[in-house]
């Protein structure tokens, strides 16, 4: 793999950046794997970096139907915490944001993983005795939140409306410091770069139109480019779990939802935290761009086609000039949708199925890009084992049948 | 003194008023009629902006809303407008303007320096640096934050209004040039409702740019014509100022009104801008096209711009793009702007044609005529000046187009007005889900498929000729009237005669070479916002990032504000012949909304501030208020917390509050509790159904405790239902609960027991309902009830607890429960609301000698915390089922009901699961945090095994200690044992595991 | 924002109704039979197909009744509305 750096930069520019090499190969594909991927999000590419670093596993193939972090990998609002309120997410999330710490340098590609705090705002005497809980929870996993006081609130992001007089006034916040943003394509694109340069095959425009089971065991996957055998397989295609379960003859606890997000038009540095809100429903950043990054809320109904109504949008909009008021100036420059798969519990699936070595990894709902690194580590695991990784075992899929449940509704009442 | 720009007479300005305007402080002159850009122009500014990435000079770009350059602050302090394109603002009197993204000035930015080492900034290169050390990003992100963005957001809250609008119509017109106003004209005189939409503040489109003739007059006029036609059109709405945003499903878009941007401020009481939200039977979209520039060497110097830009201005506005212009293009539209400058007595350079072979274009006919030279099969192979354009360096092409040969002549021009080609604008096509199809000949996307009820006419159909406008639109607008439903008995067809042109080839050179290769020498701008060059689309396609998608956001090209309005098919031809496809196998990226940026202000709309959320009141609000009552929201309600006097504490008001009640009595309003009244011959057979317990052999006036689950077997809601006939039950529901259990409830009535004869009805506010608590609740209810037997002398027989009677309370007619939150002997009196304040104020008043006292809702969380009552959404959050919380005894064995079969999963009768306790701390003073975790040990470092969690903690002033409720695994079999608590500090408390009723167990008190 | 066409009322706003998940799931008669798979089948399983979708909404800010609606979740095009007890229609196309 080629090296990056400021000097590899340097180098290059010499030669006016005729020597870069391809990030990643374009391979057709084999007729056969150990391991093929199912989705070439971020989830996906980093459990085939994983398999093929922490595994010895390299015959792998991750497949593509359109472009790699093309589905909810590249359409989220990138933010990274990990204040979750049961224990099992609790590790799952810390997990994942060790990895984030050093992921660049890992990956020998820049993730930007911005540790500038996630603020959380409680605006309800029940919220403030959420926060609590949640805070009393992480801390004895060991993870640091800190209580701010309103003014402590105004004095961290300046430009925060805190007027006892609004609708909602805000009562306190919480704040987890060494959460913050990560830049979503690069996670993606850092981790196939890697991926391929352990050998992992990534086919884009490949599309899984079927299985072959016999004997209750996973042989291959029918596709848009011809039959692939495969020892295991593992779908990792948020917004089409559902559908290629289906295909297995599977069915899961998932719906599948529109969200929307948006970006305003570019302006120099002025939030330098994200913030987050239920009452006031938004989470908002702004870009290394400039951008203000603002999500919200699902759209009702199930839905496959990546688009929302104007008053999901127009909700976002008022919660966040009643948040902001100096933003109302603003523009909203674009907006667009991910379709993402809602567990009951608002809790993944990691998970071996019924169909021996056919492995789902879904579920994520709103808030999966946080999870990324950590997710394809213990899928990966799960993968390689047939056997979950112990963080993992709880993301099963028979929970749902023991009634095991990993209820994160409280804390993931603020989508994303 | 810079000499004007503007011609001697023409144009659609109004040169017999001035208006002054300041740009970066220095005073202008222009005319009304003038956008900003235009008065810039003619008054000789070239230099209005710095580029996003590497600070180059740069100029006005455009006429409209595809502008990449021109962005401007319009406006101070909080009204300030960053990131306005001057192509579209207004010109009004006392304009404030500023250029951005420049330090210390425009002229002198020192943010320039970027652009020398512009060679170590190719596309991404911030992936492949900034990595080392570790610890160092944040420090990197810093300054690369500072150096992005553009304008600057206001620094105080927005002083304007916004407002909204729903509209239904028949057929709504996007776009009101030729196309958009036949259209219009077609589906107006069928009588069908038409709105028509322009982004403009007049309608006419290109048509105000024409210099040519329509059936004998001028082309603005015919446009005026239309105008007052349809004015006259009582069915037709014209929009003027109203950008069409976005086009959702079913139909549905919206709409920016710009209702007062062109005005210093919005007059007194209206909006500066309108969001429409309308639902059209049939869209017509006639929006036009937007020009392409050509991607060739320094192709971004001030004074370059648009073909179509520097004729519209040239003819609608009296203003010469320079006062020596170069025209060079690829195609025929851009003749007519040399035969326009001709006529306005401008010079024109000359015309660098790509094409060897000559236009047929009529106005490339008289270009011999007008002694204007055509040089084809030229090419602007490079560009002189630094903060404006002093000269154009035009060679020769090879026969491929791939090269330029031959001598170097350096032409000296201040303007070059180039076209690459158009692009219709398919934008609003593509958001309503059409499919796009490339056309060959225009070397641009057009509309496919549609999908939704839409139809596209004129230039953003792909049909750039007058003629074909004009007749495309009409047939559009009558056929949109047509599926609406309507049409005309009596057609006109008030369409002038416009002459045919056939557009004639498009020679796409993409890049246009010069001496040095691309990349290696100046660069071939793309997306000028952004600062994509041609070398940088070459770079991602070499590295892999080949998918259109991987281009758009590895470069960031078409990510700018005008979102790549100029720069999307330049960057798809690019990345095509990289990577040897046709552009059409190399897709397009989709079109997402909105259209142009939409201020956030108009989304929201009123809906901020106290307007955020709807806030309800009980009749009893005002009186809180007044009592000057703390509030705590819960749900849309603002309930009082507690009433402090003078200078009491929370904790001082609410120990009295307490006390009160447990020595005295006290009242809460308690208007907020849900209320369903549940009707018919099933009503019973209902409540067995949604309860755990059993409801068929309540008898009428009495009441019962109920808990709801879930089908996964949590607790749902709580409350007392009472029985008030033999088929009428009145349920309680927890405040803010009532409507979500009243959807349950309907939800399994209609959908699942059809035939089940209940009616369901929420009458939460038609009653006010005050509790009255404490020992002395009987002697005051005594004070004020008639007919209604409350046991005084018999004790409670005759009005037993968890009973309901009707009577008289203060000579209103009510609905007295007796029941208990508090542990209290307790009355909950249920008067029609309009009585609730009369009620209160009677209860006050008779209280007087028992001291009676109002009390809030965290007076009636310690009470019932005390009684070890649980509270829905406190001891509860939705993994807790019946049995967690103790309440074996109300769960039937007789029937089913929802949720019981969830109970007996494996993971529900695990003896860990967190079941309710209570704890008592071994120091009774110390109260534990509400949501503080319990460990088993005295706990060490992290990770700790939580046992689980504080789920209620008060200071007890009734028992003079604190107390704890908490769900804690296997916690029932824990009673007497020891726990830890850890705390903020790093210490911890112990306690004790208790039984959850502190405070009289056995109810004593409750039946008092 | 979709245009439901409520069966009771006619077309009305999205905003005016409230979504009630997939369709046609009856309660099983006797829970007490069933494994705790199949009961998990019945509460958490969804089929969330990509393409029709026969599925619940409640008209809730109108007349407050409950109906079905056959849509495409790929297209939102809403091919029927029907009454709770009604079959399925195969509609158009």
């Amino acid at each position: 793999m080629q090296k990056y750096s400021i000097f590899s930069l340097i180098r290059n520019a010499i030669d006016y950046h005729t020597g870069w090499e391809r990030a990643w190969r374009s391979p057709q594909p084999q007729p056969e794997y150990d391991v093929v991927i199912v989705g070439g999000g971020g989830h996906g590419l980093a459990a085939a970096y994983y398999l093929a670093k922490e595994h010895g596993i390299t015959r792998v193939a991750v497949l593509e139907r359109g472009w790699i972090g093309g589905g909810n990998t590249g359409r989220n609002t990138t933010i990274i915490r990990a204040n979750y309120l049961q224990d099992e997410s609790t590790a799952l999330y810390g997990h994942a944001l060790k990895l984030w710490d050093g992921l660049s340098q890992e990956l020998n590609y820049n993730v930007m993983y911005s540790r500038r705090g996630v603020l959380t705002l409680a605006h309800t005497e029940h919220e403030l005795k959420e926060f609590s809980r949640r805070h009393h929870a992480n801390r004895l996993n060991g993870v640091a939140l800190e209580f701010l006081t309103p003014a402590q609130c105004q004095a961290f992001c300046p430009i925060l409306n805190i007027s006892p007089a609004s609708r909602y006034p805000v009562l306190g916040g919480s704040l987890q410091r060494e959460a913050g943003t990560a830049r979503h394509d690069a996670v993606a694109w850092g981790y196939a770069r890697a991926a391929d340069a352990r050998g992992v095959d990534i086919v884009q425009n490949c599309e899984v139109t079927g299985f072959r089971i016999a004997n209750g065991r996973i042989e291959g996957v029918e596709t848009s480019l011809g039959y692939i055998r495969a020892r295991k397989v593992a779908c990792v295609a948020a917004g089409h779990s559902s559908v290629l379960a289906a295909m297995a003859g599977l069915r899961l606890p998932i719906e599948s939802h529109p969200l929307q997000a948006l970006v305003s038009e570019p302006v120099k540095p002025v939030l330098h935290t994200v913030t987050m809100s239920n009452a006031v429903h938004v989470y908002v950043s702004q870009s290394d761009k400039g951008e203000l990054v603002v999500g919200a809320g699902i759209d009702a109904f199930n839905s496959y086609a990546q688009r929302g109504a104007l008053r999901i949008i127009e909700e976002q909009a008022a919660a966040l000039v009643e948040l902001y008021p100096i933003f109302s100036r603003l523009r909203m420059m674009r907006s667009w949708a991910g379709i993402v798969d809602i567990c009951p519990d608002a809790s993944p699936l990691i998970t071996k199925t019924p169909v021996g070595g056919l492995y789902f990894n879904c579920g994520w709902g709103t808030g999966g890009f946080k999870a990324t690194p950590g997710s394809g580590h213990v899928f990966a695991h799960t993968i390689a084992e047939d056997e979950p990784h112990p963080i993992a075992a709880p993301f099963r899929l028979d929970r749902f049948a023991s009634g095991a449940l990993i209820d994160e509704n409280l804390a993931a009442a603020v989508a994303h | 003194m810079t000499r004007s720009f503007r011609t001697g007479e023409g144009g659609r300005i109004d040169r017999s008023k001035p208006i002054g305007f300041t740009f970066d402080g220095k005073t202008y002159a222009g005319f009304a009629g003038d956008t900003l850009a235009s008065a810039l122009l003619a008054n000789g500014v070239r230099l209005v902006a710095r580029s996003f990435k590497y600070h180059r000079p740069r100029g006005i770009f455009s006429a409209g809303a595809e502008e990449p350059n021109a962005l401007v602050r319009v406006g101070d302090g909080a009204r300030a407008l960053p990131n306005t394109r001057a192509t579209q603002v207004e010109l009004y009197e006392g304009l404030a303007a500023y250029s951005q993204n420049n330090w210390p000035s425009l002229r002198f930015d020192a943010g320039a320096a970027a652009n020398l080492f512009s060679r170590l900034l190719p596309a991404g290169f911030y992936y492949k640096t900034f990595m080392r050390p570790k610890r160092m990003w944040q420090w990197y992100e810093r300054r690369i934050r500072r150096a992005a963005g553009m304008g600057r957001a206001p620094d105080a809250p927005d002083p304007d209004l916004y407002d909204k609008r729903h509209a239904h119509c028949d057929v709504l017109i996007v776009g009101g040039g030729p196309a958009g106003l036949s259209a219009a004209l077609a589906a107006g005189q069928t009588g069908a409702r038409v709105i028509l939409a322009d982004e403009q503040s007049e309608f006419g489109g290109t048509l105000l740019g024409e210099t040519g003739k329509l059936g004998g007059a001028s082309a603005a006029d015919w446009a005026a014509d239309a105008v007052a036609e349809l004015s006259a059109m009582p069915e037709v709405r014209l929009l003027p100022r109203a950008t069409v945003f976005g086009y959702y499903d079913h139909n549905h878009l919206g709409i920016a009104e710009r209702v007062a941007d062109h005005l210093p401020a919005p007059t007194a009481g209206t909006p500066r801008q309108r969001l429409w939200k309308v639902r059209a039977k049939q869209v017509v979209l006639a929006a036009g096209s937007h020009e392409r520039p050509l991607v060739f060497a320094d192709n971004d110097r001030p004074g370059i711009m648009l073909a179509g830009a520097a004729r519209s201005y040239l003819n609608r506005y009296g203003v010469r793009a320079g006062s020596r212009v170069l025209i060079f293009t690829n195609n025929d539209s851009a003749y007519p702007l040399a035969v326009d400058l001709a006529a306005a007595g401008g010079d024109v350079a000359a015309v660098v044609d790509l094409r060897p072979a000559a236009s047929q274009h009529p106005a490339a006919w008289r270009m011999d005529e007008l002694k204007i030279e055509v040089l084809r099969g030229y090419a602007v192979a490079g560009t002189k000046g630094r903060l404006r354009l002093k000269s154009a360096t035009v060679m020769a092409l090879n026969a491929d187009g791939n090269e330029v040969a031959g001598g170097a002549r350096e032409i000296a021009c201040d303007a070059i007005a180039m076209s690459g080609g158009w692009s219709p604008a398919v934008h609003l096509f593509s958001q309503s889900r059409g499919a796009l199809e490339y056309d060959e000949v225009l070397a641009a996307f057009v509309p496919g498929r549609a999908v939704q009820a839409t139809r596209s006419a004129g230039a953003c159909n792909g049909s750039f000729d007058l003629h074909r406008c004009f007749l495309e639109g009409f047939d559009a607008g009558k056929a949109a009237a047509a599926d609406a439903g309507f049409t005309a008995e009596d057609e006109q067809r008030p369409l002038p005669a416009a002459t045919q042109a056939k557009p004639g080839p498009v020679r796409m050179i993409n890049p246009v070479p010069s001496i040095r290769p691309v990349g290696q020498g100046p660069k071939h701008f793309v997306d000028f916002q952004n600062d994509v060059t041609a070398a940088d689309i070459g770079l991602a396609a070499r590295e892999g990032y080949a998918s259109v998608e991987h281009t758009k956001r590895y470069t960031t090209t078409g990510m700018g504000t005008d979102q790549g309005k100029t720069s999307s098919l330049n960057a798809l031809g690019l990345l095509a012949d990289q990577l040897a496809l046709a552009i059409p196998d190399v897709g397009a990226t989709t079109f997402r909304p909105p259209y142009t940026p939409v201020t956030f202000g108009a989304l929201a709309g009123r809906d901020i501030g106290e307007l955020y959320a709807p806030l309800r009141r009980t009749p009893m609000q005002r009186w809180h208020e007044d009592a000057g009552a703390a509030f705590e929201d819960v749900g849309q309600w603002k309930r009082p917390f507690y009433y402090p006097r003078r200078s009491e504490t929370k904790e001082q008001a609410v120990r009295r509050e307490v006390l009160a009640v447990r020595n005295s009595v006290g009242i809460l309003d308690a208007s907020t509790l849900g209320k369903i009244d549940i009707k018919g011959p099933d009503a019973a057979a209902l409540l067995d159904w949604i309860y755990t317990n059993d409801w068929a052999r309540l008898g009428v006036g009495r009441c019962r405790y109920g808990v709801m689950c879930r089908e996964d077997g949590m607790v749902l809601d709580d409350g007392v239902t009472a029985r008030l006939g033999e088929e009428h039950f009145l349920m309680h529901t927890t405040s803010g609960n009532a409507e979500r259990v009243s959807a349950w409830l309907e939800e399994w009535l209609q959908t699942e027991w059809p035939a089940m004869r209940a009616r369901c009805t929420v009458v939460t506010e038609h009653y006010a309902t005050v509790a009255v608590a404490g020992p002395n609740a009987r002697r005051l209810l005594a004070a004020l009830a008639a007919g209604i037997d409350l046991g005084i002398d018999m004790g409670n027989a005759a009005f037993p607890h968890m009973s309901v009677r009707e009577g008289v309370v203060a000579g209103i007619p009510a609905r007295v429960f007796r029941v208990s939150y508090t542990g209290e002997l307790s009355y909950e009196i249920n008067v029609k609301a309009r009585h609730g304040l009369t009620l209160w104020r009677a209860l006050l008043t008779a209280g007087e000698r028992f001291g009676v006292m109002p009390f809030g809702t965290e007076a009636m969380h310690v009470l019932r915390a005390e009684k070890g009552y649980i509270m829905v959404g406190q001891e509860t959050d939705g993994t807790v089922t019946p049995l967690d919380l103790g309440m074996e005894r109300a769960i039937s064995t007789r029937k089913d009901f929802l949720g019981k079969r969830s109970l007996s999963r494996a993971d529900m009768t695990k003896p860990d699961r967190k079941q309710l306790v209570g704890l008592l701390t071994e120091d009774p003073d110390d109260v534990l945090p509400e949501g503080a975790h319990i460990v088993a040990e005295q706990p060490g470092k992290p990770p700790l095994q939580a046992q689980g969690h504080v789920t209620s903690s008060y200071y007890s002033p009734t028992l003079g200690r604190s107390i704890a409720l908490a769900l804690l695994r296997g916690g029932r079999g824990q009673l007497g044992r020891q726990v830890f608590v850890p705390r903020e500090d790093c210490g911890s408390s112990a306690a004790t595991v208790v039984d959850p009723a502190f405070y009289d167990p056995k109810g004593v008190r409750l039946h008092g | 924002m979709l245009r439901i066409p409520c069966p009771f009322c006619g077309p009305r706003d999205e905003s005016e109704f409230a979504y009630g998940g997939e369709a046609h799931i009856a309660r099983p008669e006797n829970s007490w039979t069933l494994s705790d798979g199949d009961w998990a089948d019945y509460v958490f399983m969804r089929t969330n197909p990509k393409g029709r979708h026969a599925e619940r909404w409640r008209h809730s800010h109108g007349c407050g009744r409950w109906f079905n609606a056959l849509r495409d979740t790929a297209t939102h095009e809403i091919v029927a509305t029907y009454r709770i007890g009604e079959p399925t229609p195969t509609g158009r196309r």
